[in-house]
């Protein structure tokens, strides 16, 4: 794993719908700030500057790490840009760390983001290519069929994707960087919407968001402030068109976890990992990825869900920020629990720390479920 | 009985009425007519915006200092006018709204010209927009516009593409009604659509296989969200693993209601009619039920 490696600065953004009032400069120096500012940190200090997005496509700026550099004080600097679709923002840290881990700085700033509001996601999503039956179903028309596969397999009854749509939006109330914040959320409102892509409703999606996260990684002689040590890093890739492909429970997900595990010494996550922030658009992909990331066996997700387990006072919190649920500026939303997980073992998550978290896991999923990324963090010094 | 007689009458001083502006008045105007805005100061250090002779709270008089204020302004309070009148100052929806001018200690009453209600809230930041004829009057500032916050950037990127050799053949293939694939003899697997490399082992792929038109339903999205490019809601998306193929394709199902189609149901493709098919997936028009009895899905 190489060096030691520390979180020692956090920044957020408020999530919602349109930041019509920053351009997209100004929106990834608010988050990069803050992270300096939680770092007691400068521009000044910092050795290079690792930016992640998800298609240029969103917001139609090519490049964007071109035109962001210097407002990410990176001129000068060693400065690069990561795209691994909706992991994109996992995969960001990841690249952060590695570079501090493989000793080749000292501090490192990551920073992800997305602006939503300047096109429209499903339509840069499906952009109808010649030769090509397009049915332009967008991210919830993909991800539906496997969802009802596993609704299929598991035998888990209809409102389990409720359960989790109910339970992420009463931690987003704790969560001042919450984007979807709805006050009296409960079955009835969730079950009420309507089915956009069945079997997903409307409140069972994530929202579309404006926002930016940043981190400042920092090696062991450079650690300021508190800091939350990464205990394993992974990422993995599978070929969509593999023949046998298991869409519900992806190899590569599965073998991401057990690398993260092995680095971190985990052997029981669900008894050993006290905060999990994992990539759920979709509120039945908590029972699917309980059972990918090994905290449930397989079919039997859905039963830690439905038991409570998941919830913020459960035996297993997950998405104890609200998660990507409740916001979700796409190139940022990996980043973005990968920072929530610092926080927590940080002690600094505000409302909605999990009493006494020592060891957190930041986990991202991209693409048609192709891509992972996964931290451990820990309190102590691995 | 109502009399049914009725006839126009116009008052209209020949002309117009005249007003004399006064030293006050008369110097906010003509600070108009030249493209500025001036306040006058109270005894008590505030700026009146439109100027007056006399401080409308205690009725003294004001002192003789006058003050450049804006031309950038806060929106306090608006009313939206939907249906202009003959008279009005604009001949399109827009807004009367009450606008402090930075640096004024009053609002002043004006038109903004912001194109839609949705764009009109306390707070908004205006500035004038100058007629280019100025004469002195309160009109020759046409109306107040929002600032910019936002502009449209368009984007446009025009590529060829070619399908390329695999593709071409198995468009060829559904040109002719039937599903090409590659079998790579390495890992015994079947890919369609055809294709000449294996994602797996990425081994070339050697030998085009024919692959039924039949297959089996493995899971499917009802889509309700319409779009213009898409199909009529509600539409089925489906998983297809046709028969002698290991990768699934997505497809339309129709032929059958949405919520009749189930996981593990016998399709088979619905192909438009010899003479209408070209190179292109179009000519399979959904794939419907074949009326078999289910198959067995693995677990």
């Amino acid at each position: 794993m190489g060096n030691r490696c520390a979180v020692i600065g956090i920044g957020q953004t408020r999530y919602t719908t349109k930041r019509q009032d920053v351009s997209i400069a100004g929106l990834v120096r608010e988050a990069a700030l803050r992270a300096l500012e939680d770092a007691g940190l400068t521009f000044k200090d910092i050795d290079a500057v690792v930016i992640g997005k998800a298609p240029d496509l969103f917001e139609g700026v090519m490049m964007p790490e071109a035109y962001l550099a210097d407002a990410l004080g990176a001129a000068g600097k060693p400065m690069m840009r990561v795209h691994t679709a909706g992991s994109v923002g996992g995969s960001t840290g990841l690249v952060g760390a590695s570079l501090i881990q493989g000793g080749v700085h000292e501090r490192v700033l990551v920073v992800a983001y997305e602006k939503q509001s300047e096109s429209n996601a499903t339509w840069a999503l499906s952009t109808h290519l010649p030769y090509n039956a397009s049915l332009v179903v967008g991210a919830g028309g993909y991800f539906a069929p496997h969802i009802r596969e596993y609704m299929r397999r598991s035998g888990a009854p209809d409102h389990i994707g409720t359960l989790v749509a109910v339970k992420d939006r009463q931690n987003a109330l704790k969560n001042p960087y919450a984007h979807l914040r709805i006050p009296g959320i409960d079955r009835a409102m969730v079950e009420s919407t309507p089915m956009l892509w069945e079997p997903i409703r409307y409140l069972e999606t994530c929202p579309s968001s404006d926002g930016a996260c940043a981190m400042v990684l920092a090696a062991e002689s450079a650690v300021t402030g508190r800091p939350a040590w990464v205990h394993g890093t992974a990422m993995r890739s599978e070929p969509i068109f593999r023949a046998g492909r298991d869409t519900v429970n992806p190899q590569g997900g599965k073998d991401c976890a057990a690398d993260v595990y092995r680095q971190a010494g985990i052997t029981d996550p669900r008894r050993e990992i006290d905060v999990a922030e994992v990539y759920v658009p979709f509120s039945w992909y908590e029972p699917m990825w309980l059972e990918n990331l090994g905290f449930a066996a397989e079919n039997e997700g859905w039963k830690l869900t439905e038991a409570g387990c998941t919830a913020l006072d459960g035996d297993t919190p997950w998405n104890a920020s609200g998660g990507v649920l409740s916001s979700n500026p796409i190139g940022a939303s990996g980043l973005i629990r990968f920072a929530e997980a610092a926080l927590q073992v940080r002690g600094m998550a505000g409302e909605h720390q999990v009493e006494g978290a020592r060891t957190a896991l930041g986990h991202a999923y991209g693409g048609g479920a192709q891509f992972f990324a996964m931290w451990i963090v820990g309190a102590d010094k691995p | 009985m109502p009399s049914e007689l009725s006839e126009s009458h116009v008052l209209e001083f020949p002309g117009g009425y005249t007003r004399s502006t006064g030293p006050v008045i008369g110097r906010f105007l003509t600070e108009l007519r030249d493209g500025r805005i001036v306040g006058v100061r109270t005894a008590d250090q505030r700026t009146l915006v439109p100027p007056l002779e006399y401080d409308p709270h205690t009725g003294d008089p004001v002192t003789d200092e006058f003050v450049t204020v804006g031309p950038a302004g806060t929106v306090a309070e608006w009313v939206w006018v939907d249906s202009p009148r003959r008279n009005h100052p604009l001949d399109h929806p827009f807004a009367w709204a009450m606008i402090k001018l930075d640096g004024a200690d009053t609002a002043l009453v004006h038109v903004v010209d912001a194109g839609h209600p949705k764009a009109m809230r306390p707070g908004l930041r205006v500035r004038p927009r100058w007629r280019a004829e100025r004469i002195g009057q309160i009109t020759d500032i046409e109306c107040f516009v929002p600032e910019v916050t936002m502009i449209v950037s368009p984007v446009r990127a025009e590529y060829t593409i070619k399908p390329g050799r695999a593709l071409t053949r198995f468009l060829e293939g559904v040109r002719d009604g039937v599903f090409l694939a590659g079998h790579c003899a390495t890992c015994d697997k079947v890919y369609v659509p055809y294709r000449i490399s294996c994602p797996e082992c990425g081994y070339l792929i050697a030998e085009e296989r024919q692959v039924a038109d039949t297959g089996t339903i493995t899971t499917f999205a009802i889509n309700n969200l319409p779009d213009p490019r898409a199909p009529q809601v509600p539409f089925v998306s489906a998983y297809i693993l046709l028969d002698g193929a290991d990768t699934p394709m997505i497809a339309l199902v129709g032929d059958v209601p949405a919520h009749e189609v189930r996981q593990g149901m016998r399709v088979r493709a619905v192909w438009v009619p010899e003479a209408e098919r070209t190179l292109a997936m179009s000519n399979v028009k959904w794939f419907a039920p074949t009326g078999e009895p289910d198959a067995e899905l693995e677990n």
